[in-house]
Protein backbone atom coordinates (compact mmCIF):
# COMPACT_ATOMS: atom_id res chain seq x y z
CA UNK A 1 0.00 0.00 0.00
CA UNK A 2 2.87 2.17 0.57
CA UNK A 3 4.09 2.30 -2.83
CA UNK A 4 0.79 3.16 -4.37
CA UNK A 5 0.31 6.16 -1.72
CA UNK A 6 3.84 7.10 -2.91
CA UNK A 7 2.85 6.83 -6.32
CA UNK A 8 -0.50 9.12 -6.02
CA UNK A 9 1.81 11.29 -3.98
CA UNK A 10 4.47 11.52 -6.86
CA UNK A 11 2.23 11.94 -9.15
CA UNK A 12 -0.08 14.44 -7.40
CA UNK A 13 3.45 16.54 -6.84
CA UNK A 14 4.17 16.37 -10.40
CA UNK A 15 0.95 17.93 -11.31
CA UNK A 16 0.83 20.76 -8.95
CA UNK A 17 4.54 21.49 -10.41
CA UNK A 18 3.10 21.71 -14.23
CA UNK A 19 0.53 23.70 -12.41
CA UNK A 20 3.15 26.16 -10.63
CA UNK A 21 5.32 26.26 -14.18
CA UNK A 22 2.08 27.26 -16.44
CA UNK A 23 1.38 30.17 -13.86
CA UNK A 24 5.36 31.17 -14.09
CA UNK A 25 5.08 31.29 -17.92
CA UNK A 26 1.53 33.28 -17.54
CA UNK A 27 3.54 35.88 -15.36
CA UNK A 28 6.42 36.07 -17.58
CA UNK A 29 3.91 36.64 -20.94
CA UNK A 30 1.72 39.05 -18.80
CA UNK A 31 4.98 41.45 -18.16
CA UNK A 32 6.65 40.77 -21.45
CA UNK A 33 3.94 41.00 -24.23
CA UNK A 34 3.24 44.81 -25.26
CA UNK A 35 -0.50 44.49 -26.36
CA UNK A 36 -3.58 43.45 -24.65
CA UNK A 37 -5.12 41.18 -26.44
CA UNK A 38 -2.12 38.90 -26.18
CA UNK A 39 -1.23 39.50 -22.60
CA UNK A 40 -5.05 38.56 -22.23
CA UNK A 41 -4.02 35.29 -24.40
CA UNK A 42 -0.97 34.78 -21.45
CA UNK A 43 -3.35 35.50 -18.73
CA UNK A 44 -5.99 33.15 -19.93
CA UNK A 45 -3.64 30.33 -20.20
CA UNK A 46 -2.93 30.21 -16.73
CA UNK A 47 -6.78 30.66 -15.31
CA UNK A 48 -7.57 27.89 -16.83
CA UNK A 49 -4.57 25.26 -17.71
CA UNK A 50 -2.63 26.22 -14.93
CA UNK A 51 -5.51 26.14 -12.46
CA UNK A 52 -6.68 22.75 -14.08
CA UNK A 53 -3.68 21.29 -13.51
CA UNK A 54 -3.36 22.92 -10.11
CA UNK A 55 -6.62 21.39 -8.55
CA UNK A 56 -6.27 17.79 -10.52
CA UNK A 57 -2.79 17.50 -8.53
CA UNK A 58 -4.90 18.72 -5.17
CA UNK A 59 -7.43 15.89 -6.25
CA UNK A 60 -4.95 13.02 -7.01
CA UNK A 61 -3.38 13.62 -4.02
CA UNK A 62 -6.85 13.85 -1.35
CA UNK A 63 -8.28 10.95 -3.14
CA UNK A 64 -11.72 10.41 -4.07
CA UNK A 65 -14.06 12.08 -1.41
CA UNK A 66 -16.41 14.60 -0.92
CA UNK A 67 -13.82 17.06 -0.79
CA UNK A 68 -12.53 16.48 -4.15
CA UNK A 69 -15.55 16.07 -5.90
CA UNK A 70 -16.14 19.98 -4.38
CA UNK A 71 -12.60 20.45 -6.45
CA UNK A 72 -13.49 18.74 -9.56
CA UNK A 73 -16.86 21.29 -9.24
CA UNK A 74 -14.30 24.15 -9.03
CA UNK A 75 -12.23 23.18 -11.82
CA UNK A 76 -15.70 23.22 -14.06
CA UNK A 77 -17.30 26.38 -12.72
CA UNK A 78 -13.52 28.32 -13.20
CA UNK A 79 -13.65 26.73 -17.11
CA UNK A 80 -16.82 28.23 -17.67
CA UNK A 81 -16.34 31.38 -16.07
CA UNK A 82 -12.81 32.78 -16.91
CA UNK A 83 -12.95 32.27 -20.49
CA UNK A 84 -16.23 33.91 -20.57
CA UNK A 85 -14.97 36.91 -19.03
CA UNK A 86 -11.73 36.78 -21.21
CA UNK A 87 -14.16 36.90 -24.05
CA UNK A 88 -16.34 39.90 -22.76
CA UNK A 89 -12.68 42.01 -22.37
CA UNK A 90 -11.67 41.21 -25.37
CA UNK A 91 -14.68 42.34 -27.05
CA UNK A 92 -14.61 45.40 -25.22
CA UNK A 93 -11.00 46.03 -26.08
CA UNK A 94 -11.93 45.24 -29.86
CA UNK A 95 -15.10 48.02 -29.86
CA UNK A 96 -12.81 50.70 -28.25
CA UNK A 97 -9.85 49.97 -29.51
CA UNK A 98 -8.42 53.79 -31.22
CA UNK A 99 -5.72 52.59 -33.33
CA UNK A 100 -7.07 49.13 -34.83
CA UNK A 101 -5.05 49.65 -37.69
CA UNK A 102 -1.77 49.24 -35.45
CA UNK A 103 -2.70 46.67 -33.44
CA UNK A 104 -4.25 44.13 -36.05
CA UNK A 105 -5.94 43.18 -39.23
CA UNK A 106 -9.55 42.48 -39.81
CA UNK A 107 -9.45 39.61 -42.37
CA UNK A 108 -12.05 37.28 -43.79
CA UNK A 109 -11.98 33.85 -43.78
CA UNK A 110 -11.07 33.94 -47.58
CA UNK A 111 -8.13 36.23 -47.87
CA UNK A 112 -6.51 34.06 -44.29
CA UNK A 113 -6.82 30.84 -46.61
CA UNK A 114 -5.26 33.17 -49.67
CA UNK A 115 -2.68 34.29 -47.44
CA UNK A 116 -1.89 30.68 -46.27
CA UNK A 117 -1.79 29.18 -49.91
CA UNK A 118 1.08 32.01 -50.72
CA UNK A 119 2.73 31.24 -47.64
CA UNK A 120 2.87 27.35 -48.41
CA UNK A 121 3.75 28.02 -51.42
CA UNK A 122 6.74 30.47 -50.96
CA UNK A 123 7.77 27.67 -48.44
CA UNK A 124 7.68 24.53 -50.65
CA UNK A 125 9.80 26.69 -53.43
CA UNK A 126 12.37 27.78 -50.69
CA UNK A 127 12.63 23.73 -49.74
CA UNK A 128 12.67 22.92 -53.44
CA UNK A 129 15.83 25.39 -53.89
CA UNK A 130 17.78 23.46 -51.12
CA UNK B 1 35.28 57.15 -14.42
CA UNK B 2 35.92 54.11 -12.96
CA UNK B 3 34.17 51.90 -15.38
CA UNK B 4 35.95 50.39 -18.13
CA UNK B 5 33.03 50.63 -20.72
CA UNK B 6 32.36 54.06 -21.99
CA UNK B 7 29.77 55.66 -21.13
CA UNK B 8 27.12 55.71 -24.54
CA UNK B 9 27.85 51.40 -24.25
CA UNK B 10 27.00 51.35 -20.43
CA UNK B 11 23.60 53.27 -21.28
CA UNK B 12 23.08 50.32 -23.50
CA UNK B 13 23.47 47.33 -21.08
CA UNK B 14 20.77 45.44 -18.30
CA UNK B 15 21.96 47.24 -15.30
CA UNK B 16 22.16 51.08 -16.60
CA UNK B 17 18.03 49.97 -17.39
CA UNK B 18 17.30 48.47 -13.89
CA UNK B 19 19.03 51.01 -12.40
CA UNK B 20 16.84 53.54 -13.91
CA UNK B 21 13.90 51.25 -12.83
CA UNK B 22 15.03 51.00 -9.44
CA UNK B 23 15.69 55.10 -9.28
CA UNK B 24 11.72 55.62 -10.67
CA UNK B 25 13.80 58.14 -13.35
CA UNK B 26 12.00 55.93 -16.44
CA UNK B 27 9.01 53.92 -16.32
CA UNK B 28 9.92 50.85 -18.83
CA UNK B 29 6.28 50.55 -19.22
CA UNK B 30 5.57 54.29 -20.47
CA UNK B 31 5.28 54.21 -24.78
CA UNK B 32 5.35 50.43 -24.62
CA UNK B 33 1.87 49.10 -23.64
CA UNK B 34 -1.51 51.11 -24.44
CA UNK B 35 -1.00 53.30 -21.41
CA UNK B 36 -1.21 57.12 -22.07
CA UNK B 37 1.40 59.53 -20.55
CA UNK B 38 -0.12 61.97 -17.90
CA UNK B 39 0.04 65.29 -19.12
CA UNK B 40 0.91 68.59 -16.84
CA UNK B 41 -1.74 70.75 -16.27
CA UNK B 42 -0.72 73.81 -18.40
CA UNK B 43 -3.16 77.22 -18.55
CA UNK B 44 -2.43 80.26 -20.23
CA UNK B 45 -2.68 83.58 -18.40
CA UNK B 46 -6.11 84.73 -19.65
CA UNK B 47 -7.75 81.43 -18.54
CA UNK B 48 -6.13 81.59 -15.54
CA UNK B 49 -7.61 85.03 -14.87
CA UNK B 50 -11.03 83.44 -16.46
CA UNK B 51 -10.86 80.92 -13.80
CA UNK B 52 -10.17 83.38 -11.06
CA UNK B 53 -12.83 85.54 -11.93
CA UNK B 54 -15.52 83.00 -11.97
CA UNK B 55 -14.69 81.83 -8.83
CA UNK B 56 -14.70 85.13 -7.09
CA UNK B 57 -18.10 85.54 -8.31
CA UNK B 58 -19.28 82.67 -7.50
CA UNK B 59 -18.18 83.35 -3.67
CA UNK B 60 -20.22 86.61 -4.25
CA UNK B 61 -23.05 85.13 -5.04
CA UNK B 62 -23.14 82.78 -2.22
CA UNK B 63 -21.44 84.66 0.11
CA UNK B 64 -22.07 88.31 -0.26
CA UNK B 65 -19.66 89.37 2.60
CA UNK B 66 -19.97 93.05 1.75
CA UNK B 67 -23.73 93.36 2.15
CA UNK B 68 -24.45 90.76 4.74
CA UNK B 69 -23.01 91.98 8.04
CA UNK B 70 -24.32 88.93 9.38
CA UNK B 71 -22.58 86.78 7.36
CA UNK B 72 -19.23 88.37 7.46
CA UNK B 73 -19.09 87.93 11.31
CA UNK B 74 -20.64 83.99 11.11
CA UNK B 75 -17.20 83.79 9.07
CA UNK B 76 -14.93 85.62 11.49
CA UNK B 77 -16.03 83.67 14.89
CA UNK B 78 -16.52 80.32 12.42
CA UNK B 79 -12.73 80.28 11.25
CA UNK B 80 -12.02 81.01 15.35
CA UNK B 81 -14.30 78.28 16.69
CA UNK B 82 -13.22 75.75 14.47
CA UNK B 83 -9.56 76.48 15.49
CA UNK B 84 -10.40 76.18 19.04
CA UNK B 85 -12.48 72.65 18.57
CA UNK B 86 -9.85 70.96 16.43
CA UNK B 87 -7.18 71.91 19.68
CA UNK B 88 -9.81 70.36 22.02
CA UNK B 89 -10.33 67.65 20.22
CA UNK B 90 -6.57 66.62 20.01
CA UNK B 91 -6.20 67.21 23.43
CA UNK B 92 -9.34 65.11 24.85
CA UNK B 93 -7.98 62.60 22.06
CA UNK B 94 -4.81 62.22 23.65
CA UNK B 95 -5.82 62.60 26.77
CA UNK B 96 -7.75 59.29 26.70
CA UNK B 97 -4.88 57.42 24.28
CA UNK B 98 -2.71 57.70 27.74
CA UNK B 99 -5.08 56.26 29.95
CA UNK B 100 -5.32 53.20 27.14
CA UNK B 101 -3.74 49.74 29.16
CA UNK B 102 -0.24 48.76 27.78
CA UNK B 103 -0.42 46.26 24.91
CA UNK B 104 0.00 43.13 25.89
CA UNK B 105 -0.50 43.59 29.46
CA UNK B 106 -1.94 40.12 31.83
CA UNK B 107 -4.87 42.23 33.26
CA UNK B 108 -6.13 43.65 30.22
CA UNK B 109 -9.72 43.96 29.91
CA UNK B 110 -9.96 41.99 26.72
CA UNK B 111 -8.28 38.96 28.76
CA UNK B 112 -11.24 37.98 30.33
CA UNK B 113 -13.60 34.86 31.17
CA UNK B 114 -15.89 35.64 27.33
CA UNK B 115 -13.89 34.11 25.18
CA UNK B 116 -13.49 30.76 27.10
CA UNK B 117 -17.16 30.82 27.79
CA UNK B 118 -17.96 30.90 23.77
CA UNK B 119 -15.45 27.90 23.29
CA UNK B 120 -17.07 25.84 26.41
CA UNK B 121 -20.54 26.38 26.49
CA UNK B 122 -21.21 27.74 22.93
CA UNK B 123 -22.77 24.40 21.16
CA UNK B 124 -24.55 23.76 24.72
CA UNK B 125 -26.36 26.98 24.44
CA UNK B 126 -26.90 28.35 21.10
CA UNK B 127 -27.13 24.58 19.68
CA UNK B 128 -24.32 25.80 16.57
CA UNK B 129 -21.93 23.64 15.59
CA UNK B 130 -20.09 26.68 14.15
CA UNK B 131 -18.99 28.45 17.14
CA UNK B 132 -18.56 31.79 14.65
CA UNK B 133 -22.33 31.59 14.00
CA UNK B 134 -23.66 31.25 17.35
CA UNK B 135 -21.42 34.36 18.51
CA UNK B 136 -22.46 36.52 15.99
CA UNK B 137 -26.21 35.72 15.53
CA UNK B 138 -26.92 35.01 19.14
CA UNK B 139 -25.06 36.09 21.78
CA UNK B 140 -23.99 39.26 19.49
CA UNK B 141 -27.33 39.17 17.58
CA UNK B 142 -27.51 43.20 18.62
CA UNK B 143 -24.15 43.89 16.41
CA UNK B 144 -25.98 42.11 13.79
CA UNK B 145 -28.81 43.96 13.23
CA UNK B 146 -27.40 46.91 13.20
CA UNK B 147 -24.80 45.83 10.51
CA UNK B 148 -28.12 44.46 8.65
CA UNK B 149 -29.64 48.22 9.51
CA UNK B 150 -26.48 49.51 8.00
CA UNK B 151 -26.90 47.55 4.49
CA UNK B 152 -30.55 49.25 4.38
CA UNK B 153 -30.03 52.66 5.10
CA UNK B 154 -26.77 52.50 2.42
CA UNK B 155 -29.58 51.23 -0.12
CA UNK B 156 -31.64 54.09 1.21
CA UNK B 157 -28.73 56.71 0.80
CA UNK B 158 -28.07 55.18 -2.93
CA UNK B 159 -31.68 55.17 -4.16
CA UNK B 160 -31.85 59.10 -2.41
CA UNK B 161 -28.64 59.74 -4.56
CA UNK B 162 -29.00 57.75 -7.79
CA UNK B 163 -32.24 57.63 -8.47
CA UNK B 164 -34.10 58.92 -11.97
CA UNK B 165 -37.74 59.70 -11.71
CA UNK B 166 -39.40 58.10 -14.32
CA UNK B 167 -42.68 60.42 -13.68
CA UNK B 168 -43.45 63.82 -15.66
CA UNK B 169 -43.44 66.53 -14.05
CA UNK B 170 -41.77 70.58 -13.28
CA UNK B 171 -38.75 68.55 -12.21
CA UNK B 172 -38.53 66.04 -14.46
CA UNK B 173 -34.86 64.69 -15.74
CA UNK B 174 -35.02 64.06 -19.60
CA UNK B 175 -32.91 60.56 -19.28
CA UNK B 176 -32.48 58.79 -22.79
CA UNK B 177 -33.47 54.93 -21.89
CA UNK B 178 -32.57 53.50 -25.22
CA UNK B 179 -28.76 54.27 -24.94
CA UNK B 180 -28.54 52.55 -21.77
CA UNK B 181 -27.98 49.24 -23.44
CA UNK B 182 -25.74 50.29 -26.81
CA UNK B 183 -22.33 50.44 -25.15
CA UNK B 184 -21.76 47.43 -23.51
CA UNK B 185 -22.17 43.40 -24.73
CA UNK B 186 -26.24 42.98 -25.55
CA UNK B 187 -27.44 39.45 -26.59
CA UNK B 188 -23.53 38.12 -26.41
CA UNK B 189 -24.70 33.98 -27.26
CA UNK B 190 -21.43 33.15 -25.18
CA UNK B 191 -22.22 34.72 -21.80
CA UNK B 192 -26.06 34.11 -22.61
CA UNK B 193 -25.09 30.46 -22.26
CA UNK B 194 -22.90 30.67 -19.86
CA UNK B 195 -25.30 32.21 -17.68
CA UNK B 196 -28.39 30.48 -18.56
CA UNK B 197 -25.74 27.28 -17.36
CA UNK B 198 -24.08 28.93 -14.06
CA UNK B 199 -26.88 31.02 -12.47
CA UNK B 200 -28.95 28.39 -11.05
CA UNK B 201 -25.83 26.25 -9.35
CA UNK B 202 -24.38 29.40 -8.28
CA UNK B 203 -28.05 30.41 -6.63
CA UNK B 204 -28.57 27.07 -5.41
CA UNK B 205 -25.30 27.22 -3.74
CA UNK B 206 -26.31 31.00 -2.22
CA UNK B 207 -29.34 29.19 -0.21
CA UNK B 208 -27.12 26.11 0.21
CA UNK B 209 -24.00 28.44 2.50
CA UNK B 210 -27.09 30.52 3.95
CA UNK B 211 -28.64 27.29 5.19
CA UNK B 212 -25.83 25.56 6.65
CA UNK B 213 -24.72 28.66 8.36
CA UNK B 214 -25.07 27.28 11.74
CA UNK B 215 -23.69 24.19 10.94
CA UNK B 216 -20.28 24.73 8.74
CA UNK B 217 -18.81 27.95 7.27
CA UNK B 218 -20.76 30.16 5.33
CA UNK B 219 -24.08 32.01 7.13
CA UNK B 220 -26.38 35.45 5.71
CA UNK B 221 -23.45 37.70 4.46
CA UNK B 222 -21.55 35.22 2.33
CA UNK B 223 -24.67 33.18 1.29
CA UNK B 224 -26.21 36.23 0.22
CA UNK B 225 -23.43 37.35 -1.40
CA UNK B 226 -23.08 34.74 -3.76
CA UNK B 227 -26.90 35.28 -4.61
CA UNK B 228 -26.48 38.58 -4.95
CA UNK B 229 -23.71 37.93 -7.66
CA UNK B 230 -25.58 35.32 -9.52
CA UNK B 231 -28.84 37.52 -9.73
CA UNK B 232 -25.91 40.44 -11.45
CA UNK B 233 -24.37 37.29 -14.17
CA UNK B 234 -28.35 36.63 -14.72
CA UNK B 235 -28.66 40.79 -15.69
CA UNK B 236 -25.71 41.09 -17.39
CA UNK B 237 -26.71 38.27 -19.53
CA UNK B 238 -29.83 38.79 -20.38
CA UNK B 239 -30.95 42.63 -19.56
CA UNK B 240 -33.42 44.43 -17.63
CA UNK B 241 -35.98 43.51 -19.33
CA UNK B 242 -35.90 39.61 -18.47
CA UNK B 243 -34.86 40.88 -14.18
CA UNK B 244 -37.62 43.35 -13.87
CA UNK B 245 -40.25 40.28 -14.67
CA UNK B 246 -39.13 39.19 -10.78
CA UNK B 247 -37.36 41.68 -9.42
CA UNK B 248 -38.46 45.39 -9.61
CA UNK B 249 -37.82 48.59 -6.97
CA UNK B 250 -41.36 47.28 -5.08
CA UNK B 251 -39.95 43.59 -4.46
CA UNK B 252 -36.97 44.91 -2.67
CA UNK B 253 -38.76 47.09 0.14
CA UNK B 254 -40.93 43.94 0.67
CA UNK B 255 -38.26 41.49 0.68
CA UNK B 256 -36.01 43.73 3.06
CA UNK B 257 -38.83 45.70 5.10
CA UNK B 258 -40.05 41.51 5.82
CA UNK B 259 -36.68 40.62 6.64
CA UNK B 260 -35.48 43.32 8.92
CA UNK B 261 -38.49 43.24 10.90
CA UNK B 262 -38.81 39.39 11.44
CA UNK B 263 -35.09 40.42 12.37
CA UNK B 264 -35.74 42.51 14.89
CA UNK B 265 -39.12 41.28 16.05
CA UNK B 266 -37.24 37.65 16.37
CA UNK B 267 -34.89 39.04 18.43
CA UNK B 268 -36.90 41.49 20.29
CA UNK B 269 -38.26 38.46 22.27
CA UNK B 270 -35.01 37.39 23.32
CA UNK B 271 -33.60 40.93 24.31
CA UNK B 272 -37.15 40.96 26.20
CA UNK B 273 -36.71 37.58 28.14
CA UNK B 274 -33.27 39.39 28.98
CA UNK B 275 -30.68 37.88 26.45
CA UNK B 276 -30.22 35.48 29.03
CA UNK B 277 -30.75 32.27 27.86
CA UNK B 278 -34.29 31.92 30.49
CA UNK B 279 -36.02 29.22 29.10
CA UNK B 280 -38.03 30.02 26.36
CA UNK B 281 -40.71 28.37 23.82
CA UNK B 282 -37.86 28.14 20.88
CA UNK B 283 -36.40 24.90 21.04
CA UNK B 284 -32.82 24.65 20.23
CA UNK B 285 -32.45 21.15 18.49
CA UNK B 286 -30.33 18.70 18.14
CA UNK B 287 -26.82 19.98 17.32
CA UNK B 288 -25.92 19.19 13.89
CA UNK B 289 -29.62 18.57 12.05
CA UNK B 290 -30.58 21.89 10.09
CA UNK B 291 -33.36 22.40 11.71
CA UNK B 292 -31.75 23.31 14.91
CA UNK B 293 -30.42 26.10 17.06
CA UNK B 294 -33.20 27.89 17.58
CA UNK B 295 -33.38 31.21 15.99
CA UNK B 296 -29.90 31.11 14.19
CA UNK B 297 -31.75 29.65 10.63
CA UNK B 298 -33.76 32.35 10.55
CA UNK B 299 -31.95 35.29 11.29
CA UNK B 300 -29.37 33.81 8.75
CA UNK B 301 -31.98 33.80 5.96
CA UNK B 302 -32.93 37.16 6.67
CA UNK B 303 -29.62 38.65 6.65
CA UNK B 304 -29.21 36.51 3.37
CA UNK B 305 -32.18 37.99 1.78
CA UNK B 306 -30.97 41.53 2.61
CA UNK B 307 -27.84 40.96 1.47
CA UNK B 308 -28.60 39.71 -1.94
CA UNK B 309 -31.07 42.30 -2.30
CA UNK B 310 -28.84 44.90 -1.52
CA UNK B 311 -25.61 43.97 -3.65
CA UNK B 312 -28.21 43.82 -6.97
CA UNK B 313 -29.65 47.07 -6.00
CA UNK B 314 -26.34 48.64 -5.68
CA UNK B 315 -25.67 47.31 -9.20
CA UNK B 316 -28.87 48.21 -10.97
CA UNK B 317 -28.72 52.23 -9.50
CA UNK B 318 -24.98 52.47 -10.58
CA UNK B 319 -25.90 50.72 -13.87
CA UNK B 320 -29.02 52.61 -14.86
CA UNK B 321 -30.62 54.84 -11.82
CA UNK B 322 -34.05 53.25 -11.38
CA UNK B 323 -35.33 50.01 -12.05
Amino acid sequence: MAAIEWIRFLIGALLLLSGLAIFAIEMVGVFRFKYVLNRMHAAAMGDTLGIGFSLVGLIVMNGLNFTSLKLFFVIVFLWFSSPTSSHLIARLEVTTDEEPKKHYRRMTIDEVEKEMAARNENETEEMGEE
Amino acid sequence: MSRKIPEEQYKKTRSYRLKQWLEGSKDPYLDQIEMKPQKDFKENKAQKEQRKAEKDRLFARIYDVEHNAEMRIFRKIYRIFSVLFCIFLVLMLLSAVSYLPTIGHAENPANNEVAARYIENGLQETGAVNIVTGMILDYRAFDTLGESHVLFIATCTVLILLRIDGKKGKNAVDVPMENDRTHEPKNDVILQTVAKILVPPIVIFGIYVILGGHLGPGGGFSGGAIIGAGLILYLNAFGFEKTERFFRASTYKKLSFTALACYSLSKCYSFYTGANHIESVIPLGTPGAILSSGLILVLNICVGVVVAGTMYTFYVMFRKGGY
